[in-house]
């Protein structure tokens, strides 16, 4: 057995006991940090199954951006008695069973993969050149597979209409309830001082760097709006209200710049989402760089959750 | 057993260990917590999908992985959506957990 | 000359593997929150450190280097404030665990 394998053989026992502990700790707290914990451990088997890009996006996301919503969950929501509420045994011991065979199905089908493995990568690395771009993930998210790409821009925003159609009507266009967060200290406002800077020029460098190595507007996108909430938890600036315009046009500006690229392929290009040649790596960049400044602002405000106070004149 | 199996197997426990969480919990916080789980391990299988599919000098299929890139950040947005709506139900009842029974769950109003 | 590199790098990895091993140690067997976290700090100062500073040889380039040390200062920003934070509310609430 190699070292590699002793430590793949050690991060899987790691992940899922620290999986199975976030299901079964006893307060709904411990519970979320445990699935943090599991966040940052699951991005490194994604490093170890050579997709740097996924970890990247699992540690940020997956970790950090879903840690913080659910913390601020448990910090608002009411404590509950979890003795009282608990599921009998029997049932309990079938749910047990039913997840049991659907986890070895699973395992069968991975025993037995498909003889030939079907493969896409031969025919990205093809036809990556033309784009300009060196990362074939980056490839696929912004010319292969544009359109997916462009209807989960579409899925933030509709979540974030969702999530802010949740406001009590007295609320309604005001400011989301960041405060639950806050505690005004003199160590956290010190770190949202120093840290911005920094965290705002890792995000840019994120984002650029992504058309060539690892990394992509979802990293750097994400890095800005945690400075963001850095800033808005420290206290040195409000949470906007949801009804200022530049916030609206900033949401939109990715998706909608995206898009007209877009349509513009019709015509210079033949189809839709299509770059004309020679310009595709300038295009692509242009709307990497939209689209960071739109995720980082609609992954900002989705983890700042509904509007709870009207806007103060 | 290759790399790839191992975690592949790990992903497949992943699936079952977040059904149960979601099956067992009354509590819907928690609920959407397990559902999480049982997304990643999901994920995880895609990712051992790309890792086999190796080819042309790249670590995976990159299809695959994209496709991951873009689950995760759809699956953020779905639990942001799924915690406002908790949120919102927990306001207008004052329940924190899902029941059946409704007798069994905290009563605090607010 | 990159023999004595790797030797350096060996070393002091090893160095900051075993901070790591003695500070997870210290934090499953420390009796309260404080003595924990006082064992934390010292893995992502020195070991996180003796780790970076083993790495630095093997760079192929000063920009890579930099980048490491960068790791190593980011991570001692966010963990001396995180320390002080966690430090604040034990005592505004108590220790609990």
């Amino acid at each position: 057995m190699s070292i590699a394998s002793v430590f793949d053989v050690a991060l899987v026992a790691l992940i899922l006991t620290i999986g199975a502990s976030a299901i079964l700790v006893r307060t709904a707290f411990a519970a979320v940090v445990m699935f943090v914990v599991y966040g940052l451990l699951l991005s490194m088997a994604w490093v170890r199954l050579h997709a740097v890009d996924v970890a990247l996006t699992e540690a940020a996301i997956g970790g950090g951006m879903t840690g913080l919503l659910l913390l601020g969950a448990v910090a608002r929501s009411r404590s509950v008695n979890v003795d009282s509420v608990r599921v009998g045994y029997p049932l309990r011991l079938a749910a047990g069973a039913l997840c049991a065979l659907v986890a070895a199905g699973l395992a069968v089908a991975i025993f037995y993969p498909p003889a030939p493995v079907p493969t896409l990568a031969p025919m990205v690395m093809e036809n990556l050149p033309p784009s300009g771009l060196g990362n074939p993930v980056a490839g696929v998210l912004f010319v292969f597979r544009a359109l997916d790409t462009l209807l989960e821009k579409v899925v933030l925003l509709l979540a974030l209409l969702g999530v802010w159609s949740l406001a009590p009507d007295h609320a309604w266009g005001g400011t989301p309830g960041l405060q639950v967060y806050a505690r005004p200290d003199p160590t956290l406002i010190f770190l949202a001082q120093l840290l911005p800077p920094v965290g705002i020029v890792f995000g840019i460098y994120m984002c650029w760097v992504g058309a060539k190595d690892p990394g992509g507007a979802f990293q750097g996108g994400t890095v800005l709006a945690a400075m963001w909430l850095l800033v808005i938890v420290a206290g040195l600036q409000k949470a906007p209200a949801i009804g200022r315009l530049w916030l609206r046009v900033l949401l939109v500006t990715g998706p909608v710049l995206f898009l007209a690229i877009g349509l513009a392929g019709w015509v210079f290009a033949d189809a839709f989402l299509a770059y004309p040649a020679g310009y595709a790596k300038p295009l692509i960049v242009a709307v990497e760089a939209a689209l960071t400044l739109s995720i980082a602002v609609a992954l900002g405000m989705l983890a700042a959750g509904p509007p709870v106070r009207a806007q103060q004149q | 057993m290759n790399a790839a199996t191992l975690f592949g197997l790990c992903g497949a426990a992943l699936v079952g260990i977040g059904l149960y969480g979601l099956i067992t919990n009354p509590e819907p916080l928690r609920k959407i917590l397990a559902f999480n789980l049982l997304g990643s391990g999901v994920f995880l299988l895609f990712g051992i999908i790309a890792r086999r599919a190796a080819a042309a000098g790249l670590g995976g299929d990159p299809v695959p992985q994209a496709m991951v890139i873009t689950a995760i950040v759809v699956a953020f947005a779905a639990t942001a959506m799924a915690i406002a709506l908790v949120q919102r139900l927990g306001d207008e009842t004052g329940q924190a957990s899902i029941s059946s029974d409704s007798s069994e769950t905290g009563e605090e109003k607010s | 000359m990159s023999l004595v590199m790797d030797i350096l790098t060996i070393c002091a990895v090893s160095a900051g593997a075993l901070f790591f091993l003695a500070g997870t140690v210290g934090l499953l067997r420390f009796p309260d929150t404080l003595t924990r976290l006082h064992a934390l700090t010292k893995v992502d100062n020195l070991g996180l450190g003796l780790i970076v500073l083993g790495l630095l040889p093997q760079t192929s380039s000063v920009l890579f280097a930099v980048k490491l040390v960068f790791v190593w200062l980011l991570v001692q920003l966010s963990g001396a404030v995180v320390t002080q934070l966690i430090a604040g509310a034990v005592r505004h609430h108590g220790a609990d665990g």
